[in-house]
């Protein structure tokens, strides 16, 4: 298969310090891939990278076999939606009023709202159970809801591909789980940056682990996933087992005091 | 609509208020007889009070205004930061220096003090910009370039003042730099209102980019938007506007930093609605403002300026309080 959104040994340096390290990874249409990584290990800028929000240094990030620095922007934004990671606004959002921040790149300036903007947005907050909330002030919302609102408007632009940043930070388990369900239920490719290896092993079609810039694994994530890798990368003893759904199960084992 | 019909009743009755005793039959007298002509029984001095002195004074004082308010709406949402306004990102001052240049010492020949006022903008802005860039690029950093900048150039245009201005100047001079509609004539009422018109329509035009920008750079980026040509443009055309508006009033402050808060309040965030009710609100207030400077202490006329940062203070500290409330 092959992926409508590559990195082709992508470099990039931030601060004079290379961040990432001649990255090739392909993302095949529909999948659900993970990222996983120490932090540092370059999850977040590859996200960036992969967004076009950041331009690489050597190698190129292409969109349908086209670098993506040659695409118009607005034409990314049509198809690309991004969810970075803590945002914040110093404006009296309402949570119906960034969902339709959404919608800006399906919309021309003389046109007011479509009836497809309307449903895009009705759906979207419909999907991450935002809808009680529409009236609400963003910053009045705990983390977690206001994470669900990011998604929400991700949503709304009604993206083929879906780059998200921790999405499950500051979810409980239920949202943890139900947003995860979500992004592989929706028919958009997605990458997602994951700190959670039993949450990547449930979820996620393709891991691909990131160490110091370098991809030091990639495939699914009982190939992935392996006390050897977790070891090596993490630092951490697990324990590995597979369940009956063939998925591994991942049992971190405490380090032992030393000297005994 | 509402807000232009209020903008005109407030025009009329600015021009009502003065030492002349007119009223709301004299001024549209004189004003029917220029725009549709005909001949009315109008004493000339009366045509010339309203003709040549109030009506362009109002006009310039609406014009100022919606332009200052417009700035301090696109700053604010740019910069991210409720408290960005041409006078504090130093831009006011820097413009102001270039002008009290052109005029007290007369260089640049060709260069007119729109001009000088212009290269002053820009390069006060440039400045700011760099600063805040060196220091990190933070929210906060960018009012404290702005403050640094603003001293910088006050100073400057004090040198410039002392070393070369007699003191009748420095007299003229000094009333400029708080900000005064008295100086207003129908040349720069034409510059002033094509300018600004003409930089409300490109800023409008920009209105979803900058909702884009509520949540940062890489939002706005990731929601199609071409952020650096945008900030680019807009940037650069708060600072032509900016300029344009302090060499024919001096450096009103506090009106582009409040209004856009007021206008917030009224319409919500949205700039398609946001842009367009910050100028209308603007113009109300500016020639409201104009109208008591002038009468407040008659025959003494108080700097526009003055009286804005009266109102504008009060407001500043409650922007602040606020913002401390919703953390």
């Amino acid at each position: 298969m092959t992926g409508t959104l590559t990195a082709d040994s992508v470099t990039w340096s931030a601060g004079g310090r290379l961040v990432i390290d001649g990255v090739s990874l392909a993302v095949a249409d529909g999948e659900t891939l993970g990222l996983l990584g120490p932090n540092g290990a370059g999850k977040s800028s590859l996200l960036r990278l992969l967004a076009g929000l950041r331009r690489p240094d050597g190698g190129a990030v292409l969109l349908d076999g086209r670098p993506l620095v040659d695409h118009r922007r607005r034409a990314v934004a049509q198809r690309v939606a991004v969810v970075e990671q803590q945002v914040s606004t110093e404006l009296d959002l309402t949570v119906e009023q960034i969902v339709r921040l959404g919608r800006i790149p399906h919309r021309g300036i003389w046109s007011g709202d479509t009836a497809a903007d309307h449903l895009a947005v009705e759906r979207a907050l419909e999907q991450t159970e935002t809808t009680a909330m529409r009236d609400r002030d963003w910053r009045t919302l705990s983390g977690g809801e206001q994470q669900r609102v990011q998604i929400a408007r991700a949503l709304a632009q009604e993206p083929r591909e879906l780059l998200l940043d921790e999405p499950t930070n500051h979810l409980d388990i239920r949202h943890q789980f139900e947003l995860l369900a979500l992004i592989r239920a929706l028919p958009v490719t997605a990458v997602v940056t994951l700190h959670d290896l039993t949450l990547a092993a449930l979820f996620c079609d393709r891991l691909v682990v990131l160490d110091k810039g370098r991809v030091v694994a990639a495939g699914t994530p009982a190939e992935v996933l392996t006390a050897e890798l977790i070891s090596s990368v993490y630092g951490v003893a697990a324990h590995v087992s597979v369940d009956h759904t063939g998925r591994p199960a991942i049992q971190l084992l405490p380090p032992l005091p030393a000297n005994t | 609509m509402l807000g232009f019909g209020l903008l005109a009743l407030s025009i009329a009755a600015a021009m009502i208020i003065g030492p002349a005793d007119l009223g709301f039959g004299d001024v549209y007298a004189v004003v029917a007889q220029h725009v549709w002509g005909g001949q009315v029984a109008i004493a000339p001095i009366d045509d010339g009070i309203v003709w040549e002195l109030r009506l362009p004074r109002a006009l310039l004082a609406a014009i100022c205004g919606a332009g200052l308010g417009i700035c301090g709406a696109i700053l604010q949402s740019l910069m991210r930061n409720p408290l960005a306004d041409p006078f504090m990102l130093g831009i006011s001052s820097g413009a102001s220096t270039g002008a009290v240049l052109v005029v007290v010492t007369g260089i640049g020949g060709a260069l007119t003090l729109s001009g000088g006022a212009f290269v002053g903008a820009v390069l006060a802005f440039a400045l700011v910009l760099a600063l805040a860039a060196v220091s990190g690029g933070g929210q906060d950093r960018v009012l404290l370039a702005g403050v640094a900048g603003t001293q910088l150039f006050s100073a400057a245009t004090a040198i410039v003042v002392f070393s070369s201005a007699d003191a009748q100047q420095t007299r003229g001079v000094l009333f400029w730099l708080l900000g005064s509609l008295a100086g207003a004539g129908w040349s720069q009422v034409a510059l002033c209102g094509l300018v600004c018109a003409a930089c409300l329509a490109v800023c409008w035009l920009q209105s979803d980019a900058l909702d884009a920008f509520a949540f940062g750079r890489d939002a706005a980026a990731a929601l199609g938007v071409s952020v650096r040509r945008v900030r680019a443009v807009l940037l650069a055309t708060t600072a032509l506007l900016t300029a344009v508006l302090v060499s024919a009033a001096g450096a009103i402050g506090f009106v582009g930093l409040v209004l856009p808060h007021a206008a917030r309040m009224i319409v919500g965030p949205s700039h398609r609605r946001l842009l367009p009710v910050t100028a209308i609100t603007g113009a109300i207030f500016l020639v409201w403002v104009d109208a008591a400077a002038r009468t407040v202490f008659a025959p003494q006329e108080l700097p526009v300026g003055v009286v804005t940062a009266l109102v504008g203070v009060p407001i500043f500290m409650w922007i602040l309080a606020r913002r401390r409330r919703i953390r």
